[in-house]
């Protein structure tokens, strides 16, 4: 026992000595990982935008160079930026990825909130098999589950050849390379980060509160948009953030089953980086894109601790 | 005498493990673009174990050369992107000395390809080919015809026939370099040309065709020209070669064919190189001359329709390859054929901006 516990002290104590609390230390962890893993890259990629695209390995300026005189230079310039704001590419690929993720955010919700308050509601058995199918599609690839919907919506596809076997349809129809399947494809694959949330907040719903309602006489729809749904808002909010988020910067769904009329920040800065090997500009279109994703979760984040204040 | 005989199998077995631990390349290469028994071969006659990978574009192997430390020992760019990448000091001078089937290859197209590469210091041709108009035979006769024959860039770049192909499918590679030259030369223009002028005047004539495009993509249009998917691509050579092989193997109803438009094509060359940050060059070079080997190129050429320039495997190559001209072009259509040179840094963002705003339709 003794022996067990005398490192742990020695630990704590010098743990003590240094000024640092548990609690620091708990943060500390979570903010080391954002630091390696978010910051650094973020201040490597606001470096590489500010440098300019050359023919060399790796394809941009350096930052610091020696001046004749031997003196160190510091080379960078807000050009690609201005580049961005007068070029109208940029401002149409940022707001049709945003209308993009919006338009799925909502068909995500409409399909997964029904989805969610009926595994809620559904017996504890029932309700783990059901959660379990909601995760089961995780086990498989997404690129293959993706593929799966080529293989549906081709023009010689599962759905043409069923529709066309039934006398529904004489011509197939084009699904393929089109902004409708691209809603399919991330609605469908986002569709679990909507129902998750959801589910979570449902099933803490309080009966008590709805048989109060029905007591003083209202009706079943009534109930639900006066009751449950204010009270589900957290997880409306939560589960449009999980789904909203990834898609604005979808890259493989658009790449896979949009056509070449799909416009969406992910596909542009392929280009950049790929097309005209301007690792510079690509690097200002993805800080940018940052930015647009951060302000509105900042916003959002301040309302409702502004909310949680009042 | 058993005994001895497994004794000795043993042996061997020991040295080809030991080796073949020690001793593997890894090769970045083109999808669809190697004979099944080519890996095999090598590793059998070498001990060298092979990791092989592959792409789709170029533009795709120029970022990860560019990045460095790609981890490979052969890549396989294309000539004029392999001419900026030589500049940027990506690649590493081949050593003659371990390359002795240099003597299979045919002079002539290996000086055509120093254009790219003076005295052929870093690289060697693995296959070349030409970029032309793929097509389903059966579709093409039922609009424009029986007898209407493909052979001008009008089927894709008439706004009137091409929309007649629109509900069945067009395709276009996704690259600017295989699409703004044709146009430029389909308009009397030099499709070598960097002006501004012509890069626009050729976008603006894309830009009235581009609602019959179905699709830009670069290697898709291989499978879905075989199963009736798409009508008509701008494609590569072979790999359109190879749709029509696989849409008669599998017993489509229609043929799949290519042509070379009399107007001209792009002719290039894919060129095997050792990246300066190779792991294992001596594997790589070992590599490269095995490719240039007779047989070995022959068999290559024979299983994806493009033709190889080694003079040596002439004999080994199949008889209806060697005298198919969409395989190997005649002199007369040779005539009309142009190679491109990297272009410089304004006309490259000329050229992708435009192609951005081709393929969105923006």
């Amino acid at each position: 026992m003794i022996t067990g516990s005398a490192p742990w002290r020695g630990t704590a104590w010098a743990v003590g000595k240094l000024g640092l609390s548990g609690r620091t230390l708990v943060i500390a962890i979570p903010m080391l990982w954002l630091l390696v893993f978010f910051l650094a890259p973020f201040f490597v990629l606001g470096r590489i935008s500010l440098a300019e695209a050359i023919i060399a390995r790796p394809p941009y300026t350096p930052m610091f160079e020696r001046g004749p005189d031997g003196s160190l230079e510091i080379i960078a310039s807000l050009e690609n930026y201005r580049f961005l704001l007068t070029d109208a590419l940029y401002r149409n690929a940022y707001l049709s990825s945003i209308r993009i993720a919006a338009v799925s955010t909502i068909f995500a919700l409409l399909i997964g909130y029904p989805m969610a308050y009926f595994i809620a509601r559904a017996p504890e058995p029932r309700r783990s098999l059901l959660l379990l199918l909601v995760i089961l599609p995780f086990w498989t690839s997404f690129l293959l589950r993706v593929y799966a919907w080529m293989g549906f919506l081709r023009t010689n596809g599962v759905i043409n050849n069923m529709l066309m076997g039934m006398g529904v349809i004489d011509q197939p129809l084009v699904m393929m390379q089109t902004d409708f399947a691209v809603y399919i494809g991330i609605v469908y694959t986002y569709l679990p980060f909507m129902i998750l949330p959801l589910y979570a907040n449902l099933t803490k719903l309080d009966g008590a509160l709805l048989e109060a309602a029905s007591d003083l006489g209202a009706s079943p729809v009534v109930t639900f948009f006066t009751v449950t749904l204010p009270l589900s808002l957290p997880g409306i909010v939560a589960g449009s953030m999980l789904v909203f988020i990834p898609a604005i910067g979808e890259y493989v769904i658009p790449a896979l089953l949009g056509g070449p009329d799909t416009l969406m920040i992910g596909r542009v800065l392929w280009d950049e980086f790929f097309g005209s090997r301007d690792w510079p500009v690509a690097s200002a279109v993805a800080i940018v894109m940052l930015v647009l994703v951060v302000a509105p979760i900042m916003w959002l984040q301040s309302v409702q601790n502004r909310r949680g204040a009042d | 005498m058993t005994n001895r005989f497994i004794l000795a199998v043993s042996a061997a077995m020991v040295l080809q493990a030991g080796s073949a631990i020690a001793d593997s390349i890894n090769v970045f290469n083109w999808s669809d673009y190697i004979a099944p028994d080519t890996l095999e071969k090598f590793t059998a006659e070498t001990g060298i174990s092979v990791n092989y990978d592959v792409f789709d574009s170029n533009e795709t192997l120029e970022a990860r050369m560019l990045a460095g430390s790609s981890g490979f020992d052969v890549v396989v760019p294309t000539s004029d992107y392999m001419q900026r990448q030589i500049m940027a000091g990506v690649y590493q001078p081949l050593d003659r000395d371990l390359l002795p089937n240099l003597g299979n290859m045919d002079a002539d197209l290996m000086e055509l390809a120093a254009a790219f590469d003076p005295e052929n210091e870093h690289s060697v041709i693995y296959l070349w080919g030409t970029t032309g108009i793929g097509y389903n035979a059966q579709a093409v006769a039922d609009r424009l015809g029986d007898d209407y024959v493909v052979d001008s860039w009008s089927i894709l770049f008439d706004p009137e026939k091409a929309a007649l192909f629109q509900d069945c499918g067009i395709a276009w590679l996704d690259t600017e370099k295989e699409l703004i030259p044709p146009a430029m030369r389909y308009l009397g223009l030099d499709p070598t040309s960097t002006s501004e002028e012509d890069f626009n005047t050729a976008a603006d004539m894309l830009m009235q065709v581009r609602p019959t495009v179905r699709y830009f993509h670069s290697s898709q249009y291989i499978s879905d020209l075989a199963n009736g998917e798409i009508c008509l691509a701008v494609g590569w050579s072979g790999d359109v070669l190879q749709a029509a092989e696989r849409a008669s193997e599998t017993g489509q109803s229609f043929e799949v064919g290519y042509a070379i438009p009399d107007e001209g094509a792009h002719l290039w060359f894919d060129m095997l190189t050792i990246p300066v940050d190779a792991p294992n060059p001596e594997g790589a070079h070992a590599f490269i001359n095995f490719i240039m080997d007779a047989q070995i190129a022959a068999d290559i050429t024979n299983y994806v329709m493009f033709p190889n320039a080694n003079a040596a495997s002439t004999p080994f190559v199949d008889e209806d390859v060697l005298n198919d001209p969409t395989v190997y072009p005649s002199d007369a259509a040779r005539a009309g054929f142009w190679t491109l040179q990297p272009y410089d840094n304004r006309t490259e963002r000329i050229s992708t901006r435009l192609w951005t705003r081709l393929r969105t339709g923006q």
